[in-house]
């Protein structure tokens, strides 16, 4: 079932890297919310017209919390940097189909980049709540785009790749050594080229993966076919047969 | 409570609120939102005779106060429509409108004998703004002598009421809508989208796989307006009036501009509950302003 909510902002954190995080909460009953899903936030501006998606970062349906992990990437966005404690926002919710939730005794590697890590906290905290402790790899281009370290660590043994080096092993997410252990599922948010360089490692070892895409949408309900992706069965809506997809469903490997 | 029931040449209608093509999926991606059945009626995703995929990504780019698309009509089929689509419709109590788009005469002509045979579809949309692939792919709705081929023949193989939905890409709309009248249209629909394009100047490139696009949204309210206008005051069939409507307000302006109902598109993707606050908000309107029945306020600037 999908809501259309108002949330209050409880807190609006600027936390580096031009992204900031949204704590949000309403009185109103949520339906599930399930990682990897997503919501379509509405920006109110003359100069926005569409909602924007935006990954569930955090949520607690039965408390009514939500929260969300921005980036700014243009004039959407940037509006919605500025939104203060007090003000409503309203968010169409949940929309999409979430990860694959993982066996108790499998080894989890999750691997994030810029703000595809976004999604992958609150996979990792239900997670944690079951049981498993995945390991989460960040990517980003140096030290000072790292963000939300300690909020991540307490849900994820952490590895980071920095472009410059500046941090953890220099290079990218895809050359790190702790690809060398064994896992048995991998999931994976972030840029198209990174995504696309776990998926073919996933492929070469036979791993099964994940990958959550952020294709430019209208609707965020299947209505519009706007945000289609190419798979192996034609195209497919984003918004609702995604955003997460298994790599043997794209045509990414060939 | 004012009257908001409404008679478009035979079709009856609860009220004049009805969606526009391929912006409500087959209706039940809202119905999380709506209740269906409080629409006057919704018109369901462009069908086409085979299965098409579509055009490739990216189909999509928002501009100001409206947006482009290039879904270029994805739908699996007049054939899966009725097997598999139809059969969860049919029990919706509203008119359920198919919107019938093709490549070829003898394309639209087929598809709509196929959708001709069900007997819970009351009407369908002729979506004549499609390119016509003999013609060297000039669409259907930019020539009279087209649209009115095109119109000709669906009439011959269709039973029911045909509405005939105008493209804005022309020069005189009004003989357009002379044209698919004489040749049988039971109404027509405009506006559909309008061409257009937009440029990423950080990659220098379309952002569009197409380059061009249909433009939709509040943006084209005022040209659709005054072709709706335009058109109403043309031609003796019922006119639906259509292009940026995202409120009670916006739809009033073209009743009032002679339409005797209107549909919700893109404003559907910001508000997937706007088409009950329209309905909601028409009423209060007359309510407010001492009309007991929505026909009294059609096309009253021209009276
Ligand atoms: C399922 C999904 C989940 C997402 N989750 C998050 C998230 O958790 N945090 C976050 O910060 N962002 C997320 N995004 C991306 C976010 O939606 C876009 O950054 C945002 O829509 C840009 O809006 P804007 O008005 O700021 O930028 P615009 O002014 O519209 O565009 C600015 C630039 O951003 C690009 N852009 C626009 N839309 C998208 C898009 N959908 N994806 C990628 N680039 C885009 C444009 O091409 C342009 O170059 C997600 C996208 C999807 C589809
Ligand atoms: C994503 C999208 C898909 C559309 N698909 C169709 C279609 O299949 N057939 C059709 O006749 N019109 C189609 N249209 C046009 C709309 O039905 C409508 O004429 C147009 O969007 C103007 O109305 P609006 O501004 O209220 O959206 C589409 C519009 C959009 C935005
Ligand atoms: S965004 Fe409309 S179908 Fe996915």
């Amino acid at each position: 079932m999908k809501k259309l909510v108002d949330f209050n902002i409880e807190e609006n954190i600027a936390v580096g890297a031009g992204c900031f995080l949204l704590k949000l909460h309403t009185d109103e009953q949520l339906p599930e919310i399930l990682p990897g899903q997503f919501v379509n936030v509405m920006i109110e501006d003359a100069g926005v017209l569409l909602r924007r998606p935006i990954s569930i970062h955090y949520a607690d349906a039965k408390k009514g919390i939500l929260e969300l992990l921005v980036k700014i990437a243009g004039k959407g966005t940037e509006k919605l940097s500025h939104i203060a404690k007090g003000e409503n926002i309203n968010i169409l919710i949940p929309l999409g189909m979430e990860f694959t939730m993982p066996a108790k005794e499998d080894n989890v590697l999750l691997v994030g980049g810029g703000v595809g890590i976004a999604p992958l906290y609150y996979f990792a905290k239900v997670m944690c709540d079951n049981g498993i402790k995945p390991t989460l790899l960040i990517g980003t281009r140096s030290a000072g785009d790292i963000i939300l370290k300690e909020k991540f660590s307490q849900v994820a043994d952490l590895y980071y790749t920095t472009e410059d080096g500046s941090y953890g092993e220099k290079g990218y997410p895809t050359q790190h050594s702790v690809l060398l252990n064994n896992f048995d599922k991998i999931y994976t948010c972030g840029p198209t080229p990174m995504m696309k360089g776990i998926a073919a490692y996933a492929n070469k070892k036979g791993i099964f993966c994940e990958v959550s895409l952020e294709n430019k949408m209208a609707c965020g309900i299947g209505a519009c076919l706007c945000c289609v992706q190419d798979t192996k069965e034609g195209h497919k809506c984003v918004c609702t047969t995604g955003p997460v997809f298994n790599i043997n469903d794209l045509k990414w490997q060939n | 409570m004012a009257k908001l029931n409404i008679d478009i040449n035979g079709l009856s209608l609860k009220n004049p609120v009805l969606t526009a093509s391929g912006t409500f999926g087959y209706g039940f991606e809202y119905s999380d939102f709506v209740n269906l059945e409080n629409l006057g009626g919704f018109i369901v995703k462009g069908t086409t005779l085979n299965p098409r995929e579509g055009n490739p990504y990216p189909r999509m780019a928002e501009t100001p106060s409206g947006m482009l698309n290039a879904v270029g009509l994805q739908n699996k089929g007049a054939q899966y429509f009725v097997d598999k689509i139809y059969p969860a419709l049919k029990g919706i109590n509203t008119n359920v409108i198919v919107n019938v788009s093709g490549s070829s005469v003898p394309d639209y002509a087929k598809c709509a004998e196929m959708i001709n045979e069900l007997d819970h579809i009351p009407a369908i949309e002729l979506n004549i703004s499609c390119p016509n692939v003999k013609e060297g792919g000039m669409a259907f709705g930019t020539s009279c002598g087209a649209a009115s081929e095109v119109v000709k023949a669906v009439r011959d193989v269709y039973k029911k009421h045909l509405i005939v939905k105008l493209s804005p890409n022309v020069t005189n709309i009004q003989e357009i809508a002379l044209a698919v009248e004489a040749a049988g249209a039971d109404s027509v629909s405009l506006i559909n989208t309008m061409m257009g394009m937009a440029i990423d100047i950080k990659s220098r490139k379309p952002i569009l796989s197409t380059i061009t696009g249909g433009l939709s949204g509040p943006c084209v309210k005022p040209v659709a307006l005054r072709m709706v206008w335009q058109v109403a005051k043309a031609v003796k069939i019922p006119v639906i009036g259509l292009g940026g409507i995202a409120s009670a307000a916006d739809a009033i302006e073209f009743l009032l501009a002679g339409a005797s109902a209107i549909q919700i598109g893109t404003a559907n993707f910001i508000d997937p509950s706007i088409t009950q606050k329209v309905i909601d908000g028409i009423n209060l309107y007359l309510d407010e302003n001492g009309f007991d029945d929505v026909n009294q306020i059609i096309g009253l600037i021209n009276k």
